[in-house]
């Protein structure tokens, strides 16, 4: 009984110990659409996110609001008449990746990540590659992938169809420190 | 004995890493704070009908509006019901900061130019900490129309001042009201029995039907005993809005003529029950001058 006990308690420290997790608030996303007629980019650069490098789960949410525009009207726009953000405020991942990733030894790990993306109150299975360089004792983590906002509901009207890509391509840029 | 706390520890042992798996993205979610960020969008453009409303353009943002009334609905059809005739104003507005505006327009009417400054005093924000958007609105206008008859209107003579606090609420995604207080100033008046200094309070509103339609009113409330050498009615003016993209377009329905604010306050003179209505519109265009 004991031998269980101090063999189970042994369990709990060892997953305990493997739970190092990894945070940030200041992670980066970005949105392009490129057409002939007009360049949209926006950028978010208050993505929060957190990954388990052993469970090789990883996370990140961010408020629609903090999409930043050149162009301001476009901004409003985005919140009013696209995104919705007052409905919608914020917009989710919640995944696992596959390949190996040592946050002891530095270097660069091409991994595919997988997972449930919610925006727009919409939720799709998403995957797309992506790298974690290990540096420094931090995890960045960087993907490109492309995203059709008719999946999320995101309605486009006529008028400006032209004027938007039909998928825009979505950039990630979160650098992780380790979780105090 | 051992099998069962066996188990019951294995499953302890499941059960907390599973939760510790589904709890990442719930560990996040206690980090997002809620928004504090402004109210945006109260109103789609810078005027209801004639009414300005808080909104001014962003920093860097140019704002052309073309403001266009047809003659009376009433004047019949040798007039082809107020068609033949037009009123018209063209207007540009400049963000000279985020808060801060600038316009100049200039009327047919009476050949008159306004310019104004606007000042986002205070902004509605999310978390409803502060209820209301205040702008500061502070309009001088100039008529030209020459009076062979009357040669001592001079420059000064021609001038009117009007401060106007604007009051706007956004109460949902739909419905956003403003209340507008004036105070008019007139260098200087037909009569003795007119007032220089006037008082009016206009109420206006928008009700959104689509993401990108709405429509709108607004009603101006001009206490009597303040102009008395002329009929003045209060003005009411309903309109539909429709936005696309840079451009909003608002078709209006009016009792007033006058586009500014020393017109359509004072100045409006049509009943909508006689059919004095005059049908118009106005076209804003949005041009980003300097990217931020």
């Amino acid at each position: 009984m004991i031998r269980l006990l101090s063999l189970t308690l042994l369990l709990f420290w060892n997953a305990s110990s493997f739970a190092q997790l990894y945070v940030t608030s200041d992670g980066e996303i970005s949105f392009h659409s490129h057409t002939f007629l007009e360049d949209i980019n926006a950028e978010n650069k208050k993505v929060t996110a957190i990954l388990d490098p052993v469970k090789k789960n990883i996370a990140f949410s961010m408020l629609m609001k903090g999409f930043q525009f050149k162009r301001k009207l476009m901004q409003e726009h985005f919140n009013e008449n696209y995104v919705e953000s007052d409905k919608f405020p914020s917009s989710t991942f919640n995944g696992s990746f596959t390949g190996e990733l040592n946050k002891d030894k530095e270097g660069a790990y091409p991994v595919s990540v997988k997972g449930s993306m919610t925006i727009h109150g919409v939720t799709k299975m998403v995957q797309a590659p992506g790298t974690f360089t290990v540096k420094n004792g931090s995890i960045t983590g960087v993907a490109s992938f492309k995203l059709n906002p008719a999946d999320y509901n995101i309605d486009i009207p006529f008028i400006v169809r032209n004027k938007i890509e039909k998928e825009n391509t979505i950039e990630v840029n979160i650098d992780f420190k380790p979780k105090k | 004995m051992h099998g069962t706390v066996f188990s019951v520890i294995l499953f302890l042992f499941i059960y907390s890493s599973e939760a510790q798996d589904s709890s990442l993205l719930t560990l996040l979610k206690e980090q997002d704070k809620p928004s504090t960020s402004n109210v945006s969008a109260t109103f789609k453009a810078t005027h209801i009908a004639n009414l300005q409303t808080v909104e001014s353009p962003a920093k860097g943002d140019l704002n052309f509006i073309i403001m266009h009334r047809f003659g009376k609905i009433n004047d019949g059809s040798y007039n082809f019901f107020g068609l033949d005739n037009a009123t018209l104003r063209l207007g540009l507005d400049y963000g000279i900061t985020d808060r801060l505006a600038a316009g100049i327009g200039r009327s047919s009417l009476e050949k008159t130019f306004d310019g104004y400054l606007k000042y986002k005093l205070l902004r509605q924000t999310e978390d409803g900490k502060m209820p209301v958007s205040v702008s500061l609105l502070e309009t001088v206008s100039n008529y030209t129309l020459k009076f062979t008859d009357k040669t001592y209107l001079n420059a000064k003579y021609r001038t009117t001042y009007v401060s106007q606090i604007l009051i706007a609420r956004k109460i949902n995604r739909s419905v956003s009201l403003q209340l507008a207080p004036a105070m008019l100033h007139f260098n200087l008046v037909p009569t003795s029995k007119d007032n220089n200094d006037v008082f009016a309070a206009t109420v206006g509103g928008r009700v959104k039907f689509t993401k990108r339609m709405s429509i709108t009113g607004e009603y101006t409330y001009l206490p009597s005993g303040q102009i008395n050498s002329r009929d003045v009615k209060n003005s009411l003016s309903l309109g539909w809005d429709i936005e696309t993209g840079g451009h909003v377009f608002q078709l209006v329905f009016s009792n007033s003529q006058g586009m500014t604010e020393s017109q359509y306050i004072t100045r409006t003179t049509g009943s909508w029950g006689k059919g004095d209505i005059y049908f118009g519109f106005n076209i804003s265009r949005n041009f980003t001058l300097k990217k931020k």
